[in-house]
């Protein structure tokens, strides 16, 4: 479990987070969404420590990461695993020196052990036969599991992934969203992702922490989403009309309103769900 | 004000190289692979630019010794000292600081934009250890050895020169080499090596390893590398001269 306690960072004249207090789960997927600029990865790398925070405590299991010094930041940098944005493989190493590359740090295996892990690890993300690849050599889709592959090689306690669908198509999205999520719950992981992909929010958003302009304004899972009453989380969550009328939908889904039976084109033609919401729903936006 | 906070910045980044490494192994493949990178990949261009620098050495010096009064062994003897004391120290390692500088300086400025030094910051590993380590004391192994390697080219060239021009036979070149040869001028060229090749490597991975930004930054950080590096290594030249000589 990671607690973040009154977070706050700032660069220059500029304060990024503001307060940010949150309680990210173990064995679940912490979803960290918000709008570009909102602070997300500003809030992900002081959680890893790449950045130093002003003031605010974060703590790892108990143990406070801003008091840490060097040597136990290292010490509990080795149960981290991250997945970039854009994947940060070693160029110039095949797939499976990038996988084996914390085992040739940290253990002192035989090189057959470390084979047979890296073999394991890759299997699991579905990537057998790729060993000898490079990076260059594969897409994008095999680099995120190649990355989340070396992330996990050491059974870390804590996994980060910095938007992990970013540039990928929608179900290739799906595939890395549900390994992500089956990892998390196979290794007893605490995950945090970062993401504005609506389809991991309502997919994995077991615990979901929405920031806006460095502050948290929501918390709350994929199902709390739903009848969120909250304007600014509604106006990011479901921008497009598209998905206002699948909120709706949903919406009706869960009270009982529609079933299998309905004829969702004519709901649409008549305007969408949002009209069988009706005017006097909280939720419904105008 | 710039100029002090870059020093400062420089040393506080190689100060940061001083921790134990994670994995001695690891670390003593990665300063095999950089020497290999550093020394072999420059082998190619020190033994042309030797060669040609030798052989141009003599013709001019040849040229211009024109009184029928000195023996034809001083065009050797230039030869061998401006090859010795400038020419492969400093010529040589000028060019390598176009060469190495600017592929170490792109090489950390792509991992740094790429986020790959921050995936090893959070692996737990001293980036600046494994990165720019293995670096600086592979230029210190072989940028020395090819300077020596210079030298006995670009004396050669100078020889073949003069031969194959009909300005100095070889064996009165030869008899030349011998004569008047000060064993202080190697042991400075080599202090002059050493000091370039910790230019040639520290100065283009600090510009590399602390790059901001994305494809245009990594192109001005090899260029700023490389004339830093070059301004810095006519700076020492000046410095041990006047001390040493």
């Amino acid at each position: 479990m990671i607690e973040i306690k009154n977070v706050n960072k700032s660069f220059g004249d500029k304060q990024i987070l503001k307060d940010v207090s949150a309680v990210m789960q173990t064995g679940k997927t912490n979803l960290i969404i918000g709008t570009s600029g909102s602070g997300k990865t500003v809030l992900q790398k002081c959680l890893v420590g790449l950045f130093e925070v002003d003031s605010g405590d974060i703590l790892f299991d108990g143990k406070n990461l801003v008091e840490m010094r060097e040597e136990e930041r290292k010490e509990l940098r080795q149960q981290i695993g991250m997945l970039f944005q854009g994947s940060a493989l070693f160029d110039s190493m095949t797939v499976e020196r990038n996988v084996r590359f914390p085992l040739d740090m940290f253990t002192n295996w035989s090189a057959s052990e470390k084979l047979a892990r890296v073999n394991d690890v890759l299997e699991r993300v579905n990537l057998k036969d790729t060993n000898k690849k490079f990076p260059a050599e594969i897409s994008g889709g095999m680099m995120k599991r190649v990355g989340i592959a070396r992330a996990i090689v050491l059974n870390p306690k804590y996994l980060f992934c910095d938007e992990p669908n970013s540039g990928l198509d929608p179900q290739t999205s799906m595939v890395i969203d549900k390994l992500i999520h089956e990892i998390t719950i196979e290794n007893n992981i605490t995950t945090i992702i970062n993401t504005h992909d609506m389809n991991s929010v309502m997919e994995i958003g077991e615990n979901i922490l929405y920031l806006y302009q460095g502050k948290k304004e929501w918390e709350g899972s994929n199902k709390d989403i739903i009848f969120s009453k909250h304007d600014k989380l509604n106006e990011f969550i479901f921008a497009s009309e598209f998905l206002r009328d699948a909120k709706d939908m949903r919406m009706l889904e869960e009270k009982g309103l529609i079933d299998n039976d309905r004829n969702m084109d004519q709901i649409l033609k008549d305007g969408g769900a949002s009209l069988l919401v009706g005017d006097d729903d909280p939720d419904k936006k105008d | 004000m710039k100029f002090f906070s870059t020093i400062g910045s420089f040393l506080i980044t190689m100060k940061g190289m001083f921790t134990r490494p994670e994995n001695i192994k690891v670390y003593w493949k990665e300063l095999m692979h950089q020497s290999v990178e550093i020394g072999y990949g420059a082998l190619g261009i020190v033994c042309v630019i030797s060669i040609f620098m030798g052989a141009v050495s003599a013709v001019q010096t040849a040229y211009q010794l024109t009184s029928p009064i000195l023996p034809k062994e001083t065009i050797a003897q230039i030869v061998r000292d401006t090859v010795i004391l400038e020419f492969a120290p400093t010529l040589v390692c000028i060019v390598l600081a176009g060469v190495i500088g600017s592929k170490i300086a792109g090489e950390l400025g792509n991992m740094r934009v790429s986020e790959q030094i921050d995936a090893l910051e959070i692996m737990g590993i001293n980036t600046k250890l494994y990165l720019i380590a293995p670096k600086i004391l592979g230029a210190l192994i072989t940028i020395p050895l090819l300077v020596v390697l210079s030298m006995v080219l670009g004396i050669y060239g100078g020889r073949l020169a003069s031969s194959l021009g009909g300005i100095v036979p070889p064996d009165t070149f030869d008899r030349g080499l011998l004569q008047n040869f000060a064993a202080k001028n190697v042991w400075f060229a080599l202090a002059k090596a050493y000091t370039f090749a910790f230019i040639i490597s520290a100065v283009p991975s600090y510009y590399g390893y602390n790059v901001k930004g994305g494809a245009l930054e990594i192109g001005r950080a090899s260029t700023t590398a490389v004339i830093t590096s070059c301004i810095l290594i006519l700076f020492a030249d000046y410095i041990l001269a006047f001390f040493i000589l």
